[in-house]
């Protein structure tokens, strides 16, 4: 590893650590999604730093784009966006959940770490190659056109049911 | 990687071609021309579309033979025929919709559109063959079939039903997306053909393969509503719709079970000890269940919905023969399931009054005073339903043949037999109860006066009782059929492994 990729690593690692904490300790909604949209960011940067770009792109794509989008304006739309207006939700059950489950994670990160006695490689080991959209773009529009295609079918459906089911009524 | 013969695929996937095409004229013409008949137009091509999606279907079974299919298109005779079925189940429901709607004054374009998009999804789970393609398809019928759940918008019930079915149903869609994950970590295939070889020859990973499966068995098993996942079925088939809960019994459910069978048959095999149990008690409660819940039911869509409970465990007790039999058996059940529950729910909406007040009995009562003809076809349907010999006409022979693969299986399942006759006499009380009240009582002044029924949905409920009381007559050609649209997993005879339990 470099110099240079060992310093964008920690920047990137801060970030997403530092927004990460931001967004679960923040009381109101709009805030923490959008240390969330933070967050998701700067995982994107990781990923390109462990040689992803395309997973890099996705995620800023589908996670730091769409779905944030989708949150931020549910929450805006429901008007949920003071915070104080009601108690916090996430008592200390869920609180004591979460930490366990964040423990127990870190401990498999650990483990793993050690060795590959947890986890047996079950992928083949692959070269390193700065060319990694070509293999996705062929599997996509070679064996699994027909799923890329059938994709498009279903986002239609999915926006006539929206459309039809969302639409002002007018008197019919 | 070799490079897509389009042409070759195009025409395996000819029927979605058709019917994705047609749902976009479909939708094109519910925003073109004059304002009045839009609908009307819309749902004409719609049921276009389907006839031409039955022709070509029948067409394929009955031209060259087959050429192979691909690892992701099947191409054999178990798809076309149940391509057949779909394509006419869902130009019934483009007529019964629109009738219904009419009925209720929102009659509109996008509704034979979604059942097109609907039944693009359902026929492609009849050749699905990689888990890509087979959660697409499961996908594009279910989200086309919420939406037609939730088309009456100023109903409540309605709106219920919808809600509860689309958070079910994207509940069980995880269950099956996550199985189908550990499926493919497991195996390293997405195909069932890589997976059922995978499998065979000892998978590196069997604690992550048998979760995969059986969360998968668990997502398919909310799909064909089988106990202990059924809970949701009742409330929907009873807020959804007539015409679209009609659609939902007789086709969605069809469908689910093609895959259903594809997918033990194709990827499973090899694991058949291990979730053959499984199924067994699946199979035997569902029939219990549906039966046995059913008694107690006052509303007639209820009483449907259970007797559609009952009807899955039917038919898993034939995927769990798992022989060419037991998947004869299925084709042959599906054929005259889809033909009564379309025919009777025909009848419902002929008698519906446009409002989304709940069908009883009582509504039923003198039936056969003011539409002796709709009366006889909802008798023959039901009659059917219940397998009752003669006037019941397919119903009959399909649960013989039902029968006949669970005892020819490999090892004979004679305890599943045992509960499906006797669950099929509990049955007779409810069935019989719905056509008692259509002969044996006066009618009850309605307090909406029911139009005439169109004559659109009296020939739909008419022309299937005629073909189920025909191939109870002529049952052996139905058969015929059947045998050669096994799947191509069960060619080579009976593959079922001998350690099943009996």
């Amino acid at each position: 590893m470099s110099d240079l990729s060992r310093y964008f690593f920690y920047l990137f690692s801060l970030l997403t650590i530092g927004s990460a904490l931001a967004f679960v300790t923040r009381k109101g909604p709009v805030p923490a999604a959008l240390w969330l949209v933070n967050t998701m960011f700067a995982l994107s940067g990781l990923y390109v730093l462990l040689d992803a770009p395309f997973v890099g792109a996705v995620q800023v794509l589908v996670y730091a784009g769409a779905i944030m989008v989708v949150f931020v304006f549910v929450v805006m739309l429901l008007n949920l966006g003071r915070a104080g207006d009601r108690p916090d939700l996430r008592g200390i059950g869920g609180q004591l959940t979460a930490g366990v489950v964040g423990a127990a994670l870190l401990a498999l990160l650990l483990a793993a770490r050690r060795g590959d006695a947890v986890l047996p490689a079950l992928v083949p080991s692959s070269t390193s190659t700065s060319n990694v959209v070509e293999p996705v773009a062929q599997l996509l529009f070679t064996d699994y056109l027909l799923a890329f295609e059938l994709t498009s079918i279903v986002l239609l459906t999915a926006l006539v049911g929206a459309v039809v089911l969302a639409k002002r009524r007018t008197a019919a | 990687m070799n490079a897509p013969n389009v042409s070759g695929m195009l025409m395996l996937i000819l029927p979605e071609v058709v019917l994705s095409v047609g749902a976009m004229i479909t939708l094109l013409l519910g925003v073109s021309g004059a304002d009045a008949g839009r609908s009307h137009r819309a749902a004409m091509a719609a049921l276009a579309t389907a006839v031409v999606g039955v022709v070509l279907a029948i067409g394929m079974l009955t031209g060259a033979p087959l050429a192979p299919g691909t690892t992701f298109i099947a191409n054999d005779g178990f798809r076309w025929t149940l391509t057949a079925l779909l394509c006419a189940g869902t130009g019934a429901a483009v007529v019964l919709t629109e009738a219904y709607d009419r009925r209720a004054g929102v009659a509109r374009a996008e509704t034979p559109a979604l059942l097109l998009l609907a039944a693009t999804g359902m026929t492609l789970l009849t050749a699905a063959r990689d888990l890509m393609v087979v959660f697409l398809g499961i996908e594009l019928m279910s989200l086309a079939t919420y939406v037609l759940v939730a088309m009456h918008r100023t109903s409540a019930r309605a709106a219920e039903a919808a809600v509860k079915y689309f958070l079910l149903g994207a509940f069980s869609t995880a269950f099956l997306l996550y199985g189908i994950a550990l499926v493919y970590g497991a195996t390293g295939s997405m195909q069932l053909e890589g997976i059922g070889s995978a499998v065979a020859s000892g998978a590196k990973l069997p604690g992550l393969l048998m979760a995969g499966v059986a969360l998968m068995l668990v997502g398919l098993a909310f799909k064909v509503a089988a106990a202990p996942f059924h809970l949701w079925t009742p409330d929907v088939y009873d807020g959804a719709p007539t015409a679209v809960t009609g659609f939902m019994a007789a086709s969605v459910k069809a469908a689910a079970f093609a895959i259903f069978l594809r997918i033990t048959a194709e990827a499973f095999a090899p694991l058949l000890a291990d979730w053959h149990p499984v199924l067994w008690v699946l199979a035997a409660a569902t029939m219990v269940i549906g039966n046995v819940l059913a008694l107690g039911q006052q509303q007639i869509k209820r009483v449907l919905a259970y007797s559609s409970i009952a009807h899955a465990g039917y038919l898993l007790v034939a995927v769990v023969s798992f022989s060419a039999e037991g998947a004869t058996a299925l084709v042959f059940y599906l054929v005259a399931y889809t033909l009564a529950t379309m025919g009777a729910f025909a009848v419902l909406v002929a008698l519906s009054d446009g409002t989304d007040r709940p069908l009883v009995r009582q509504d039923l009562a003198g039936l056969r005073e003011r539409h002796p003809w709709l009366a006889l076809a909802f008798a023959v349907c039901v009659l059917s339903m219940l397998g009752f010999p003669l006037a019941g006409g397919v119903g009959f022979f399909a649960k013989w043949q039902v029968l006949q693969a669970a005892l020819q299986a490999s090892v004979p399942q004679q305890t599943l037999a045992i509960v499906l006759v006797l669950s099929s006499v509990v049955s007779g009380g409810y069935y019989l109860g719905l056509i008692a009240p259509a002969f044996m009582q006066s009618p009850v002044p309605a307090a909406r006066p029911i139009p005439a029924p169109p004559t659109g949905v009296r020939a739909i409920a008419i022309a299937c009782a005629v073909v189920v009381l025909v191939l109870g007559v002529l049952p052996s050609s139905l058969t015929r059929l059947a045998q050669r649209s096994a799947p191509s997993a069960f060619a080579g005879g009976p593959t079922v492994a001998t350690t099943i339990q009996p």
